[in-house]
């Protein structure tokens, strides 16, 4: 070590040694702004934020929170609790087990990241911080305070990594800019959570359903935004909220908790989806919800293609073409050249198995080839099924899909006398015709559930792994793996069709520009891949929850217009920059988190 | 176990002429080897001798150009899934395990060739399922006990020491329930307590009454372990016989270190070096020890 390196690290040393927050206040005193400065904020989103109703959601009014300052509250509700958790607030100690201060850093963040995106938009919108009324100044000071607060709160810095004196200038600056950023990433990195205790069985499965619930609530409160304003500050809040209970360590030990009891998970999962409907009361955002539903559940399906067994298939979206115009054709709509009307179920099985039929023709060559060249020819046959549909139109081919008209005015279904395209009054709420279609659409992903769990965890699932991790040593094991990519692909297809079927219903019309590769709505091809990849491959929670994103977001950000797919891709390179795993990642990539160096080789394993 | 039952001299593999021509190129030339039940047989060479692609003949990774193989009497199936149900089991020089499955599942899908539960058997779970996916486990957990990695079964295979890595392999081959098992190079980057783990695995597995098949560059290894020895060299096969045979072969020595460019000095060097490694051998090696006198000439 040269004179000149050490010389520089001098300051820096006891500090090392001594933990310190980020700025330079004590610690003591940060912790006492961050948790004072997160009471002060709960109480100040009861005052007014600005004087006029011209900005969205009504911030004028004294003593009710509105609109963007109940996230705010809900953020600063969070930050002092986790205050007074970093306290050892004895009956708080539950909400951080692995330590408060990295969690009250990030509500904190929240918070700060919320009340000040209000207060700029305010300003921004109606020209001027004078719109602002002192409610406006009070949270931005308190939410500053309490950010800076936390900030202060001491953390084990990393190891300081000498400098090579050799280096040219901008490489000591990338050295530096490295360090800086590791000192920050170590600032908001929490310990290892202690173990969750073992409950009896009554609590946990109460945990569970609290888990629900909250679930439940994000959900419904981020579907049923009103205006983009409201939706930013739900992603913001939501986002760095979540953050915040993951570096608690509460996320880490409810999905323990769920572990124990996966089934009863899933089944409450599914309740907790089927009270969705009542939350609402009318049929606007079922209408969002049955559209999440059906691409939630094909993206599903293709994970087990993708994620399971790691054939990058790009053009998915046919097969859910194939079943819904099945569906179509059979459904008596006047524009179907077949005079036919199924009922649902037989409608449901032509759709599925005209999918799947379709899966195995095209699986049946395509699958010989392996990696980039089955992309391209699944995209190519994406294609195809499109270009075909629309020229089955009578005049470039045989009359069967009606063109570019597509199959339009399909009837509404009724099952056993239940006629889905009325309202019903369940118990008081009226359920309409989303509703309705909503809870058919989904029996439809609880079938995909239990085929993907089932068939992920045997004999067939294994080997669907063991192709993906390495074709030439799954062969040399005895799999034919040919004939287990196929099965592979037609369950994925078929299931794709099947969703189909109640797709076609649910639109009304089924036209070949529904079913591209992509383009600005989902489903298409390239979302459906996005929503698996963006949520977690394998995993079963990783597609739904990236489905719900990449439809809620795009349609919420009206704003965002041509710019949708530019921020999307952003979005997305951000996303595989630094989290590859996912959302939700998998229980494998679980068993190897401790291990930083791996993540990379997953990707490339995608990849191919 | 039934193993013992089996008696030595039954022909497991019979391999006729094989030939594998890459284009212009002859890796493999006209190889003939046997392999009775419970023997095991090595593989040496020097580096690009054609051992591996003559192992990928034998597994239907390659279909030989010319020859045929057998195993235990059929002609084997040019599909290499179909090579491993037949009985043939293999493990890689470069270790290919599924990285991201565990240890057990490493070892479940080694069992695929002799379980037949399908897609709807799994979807639908009766009890045939439960019955067979527990047989499965048993099965496997047992292979696991048996090499020694027990405890080790929910860990990722990737996570696991390089031995242990080596090891899983041969579990995981020795899943589908082989009549013969091929190792190539069992114990490359290997230290010496592990090599002699491995030979005692090799001699357990032997025992079960499974033939084996070892390519090997390391001579303590392949002489200690191998009942007979095969020399193969640009492709073709240069000598085989017991470990005497071929350790005082000059044609092996001379594959291995080169052919001396002139008479005087180089005969003396190769005679130097024969020496110590005779030396070598009989010092270590506890069976063959007297066959110093053997080593002089046996054209």
């Amino acid at each position: 070590m040269t004179t000149q390196t050490t010389s520089s690290e001098i300051p820096d040393a006891p500090a090392a040694k001594t933990p310190a927050g980020l700025i330079g206040i004590p610690s003591h005193i940060g912790r006492a702004l961050a948790t004072g400065g997160g009471v002060l904020t709960v109480l100040s989103t009861f005052l007014a934020w600005t004087w006029t109703q011209d900005f969205p959601g009504d911030l004028t009014v004294y003593g009710y929170p509105g609109g963007l300052q109940v996230l705010v509250l809900v953020g600063g509700a969070l930050t002092t609790l986790l205050g007074l958790a970093s306290y050892g607030v004895k009956g708080l100690r539950w909400l951080a087990p692995a330590g408060a201060d990295a969690a009250l850093k990030f509500a904190a963040l929240a918070t700060f990241a919320t009340a000040w995106y209000t207060v700029i938009a305010i300003s921004y919108e109606l020209g001027g911080i004078v719109n602002l009324e002192p409610g406006g100044y009070v949270v931005a000071v308190t939410t500053l305070a309490a950010f800076a607060g936390a900030l202060a709160l001491p953390f084990q810095r990393p190891e300081p990594d000498p400098v090579d004196p050799d280096d040219t200038g901008w490489e000591q600056f990338k050295h530096s800019a490295a360090r800086s950023w590791e000192t920050v990433k170590a600032a908001f990195s929490a310990e290892a959570p202690r173990p969750v205790g073992k409950l009896p069985a009554y609590a946990e499965i109460l945990v569970i359903v609290a888990v629900m619930a909250v679930a439940l609530t994000v959900f419904t409160y981020g579907i049923g935004t009103e205006y983009d304003e409201l939706f930013i500050g739900f992603l913001i809040t939501a986002g760095f909220g979540f953050a915040a209970l993951n570096k608690s360590g509460l996320v880490a030990h409810a999905s323990q908790i769920t572990k124990r009891h996966q089934n009863i998970t899933i089944c409450g999962a599914f309740v907790t989806a089927a009270l969705f409907p009542f939350t609402q009361t009318d049929d606007q955002y079922a209408t969002l919800g049955v559209y999440i539903l059906i691409f939630a559940t094909v993206a599903l399906g293709l994970n087990i293609v993708v994620g399971l067994a790691g054939l990058l298939d790009l053009g998915y979206v046919a097969f859910l073409g194939v079943g819904a115009y099945a569906a179509a054709l059979v459904s008596g709509s006047p524009s179907s050249p077949f005079g036919v009307h199924f009922p649902f179920w037989a409608a449901a099985l032509v759709g599925a198995a005209a999918s799947l039929v379709f899966g195995v023709l095209i699986g049946a060559p395509t699958l010989r080839l392996r990696g980039d060249y089955l992309a391209i020819v699944t995209l190519g046959f994406g294609e195809i099924f499109r270009i075909t549909a629309n020229n089955l139109d009578g005049t470039s081919g045989p009359d069967l899909t009606n063109g570019s008209n597509g199959i339009s005015s399909i009837p509404n279904l009724n099952i056993l006398g239940f006629d889905l395209g009325a309202q019903h009054d369940v118990g008081g709420f009226a359920i309409g015709r989303f509703a309705n279609y909503f809870f058919l659409m989904l029996v439809i992903t609880a079938v995909v559930v239990l085929v993907f769990r089932r068939s992920g965890d045997s004999r067939i699932g294994r080997a669907w792994v063991a192709i993906r991790e390495d074709e030439t040593a799954a062969l040399a094991m005895g799999i034919n793996g040919f004939r287990v990519k196929l099965i592979a692909f037609a369950v994925g297809a078929s299931l794709a069709g099947l969703a189909g079927t109640v797709q076609a219903h649910v639109t009304y019309t089924v036209t070949p520009e529904q079913y591209l590769f992509a383009g600005p709505i989902p489903p298409n091809s390239a979302f459906l891949l996005a929503a698996v990849v963006l949520g977690g491959m394998g995993t079963i929670g990783g597609p739904l929850i990236g489905a719900s994103l990449l439809f809620l977001i795009p349609n919420k950000l009206q704003f965002l217009g041509n710019y949708q797919l530019f921020a999307f891709g952003v979005a997305l390179i951000l996303l595989m920059r630094f989290r590859p795993e996912g959302l939700v990642p998998n229980r494998r990539r679980q068993l190897e988190f401790h291990e930083e160096a791996a993540a990379p080789a997953v990707l490339s394993k995608t990849g191919a | 176990m039934t193993t013992e039952t089996i008696t030595r001299g039954e022909t497991v593999l019979d391999a006729r002429g094989v030939t594998m021509r890459f284009g212009g190129l002859t890796a493999v030339r006209g190889v003939d080897l046997t392999v009775n039940s419970g023997e095991i047989v090595g593989l040496i060479g020097p580096n690009g001798a054609g051992k591996t692609t003559f192992f990928n003949c034998l597994t239907g990774l390659y279909i030989p150009t010319e020859g045929e193989v057998r195993y235990k009497g059929n002609v084997l199936p040019a599909k290499s899934f179909k090579v491993t149900a037949a009985g043939i089991a293999r493990t890689f020089q470069n270790i290919r395990l599924f990285a991201n499955m565990t240890v057990l599942e490493n070892v479940l899908v080694g069992r695929h060739t002799r379980t037949k539960e399908g897609f709807w058997s799994a979807v639908l779970r009766g009890p045939g399922f439960h019955k067979a996916e527990r047989a499965s486990r048993e099965r496997a957990m047992e292979l696991l006990e048996f090499v020694g990695l027990a405890n080790k079964a929910d860990h990722l295979s990737r996570n696991l020491p390089y031995g242990e890595q080596r090891k899983l392999e041969i579990a995981r081959a020795l899943a589908s329930e082989p009549g013969l098992l091929l190792l190539d190079e069992p114990t490359a980057g290997m230290n010496p307590q592990e090599t002699r783990a491995t030979e005692e695995l090799v001699f357990a597995i032997r025992d079960k009454g499974i033939a084996v098949l070892v390519i090997e560059h390391d001579m303590r290894f392949i002489f200690n372990l191998c009942d007979r020895v095969a020399v193969l060299v640009q492709g073709e096969k240069l000598v085989e016989g017991d470990s005497a045979t071929v350790q005082g072969d000059d044609r092996v020595v001379a594959a291995y270190l080169g052919e001396p460019f002139e008479d005087a000095p180089g005969d003396e060097e190769v005679a130097e070096v024969e020496a110590a490694e005779a030396q070598a051998a009989s010092a270590t090696d506890a069976a063959p020890g007297t066959d110093n006198a053997g080593k002089e000439n046996d054209r």
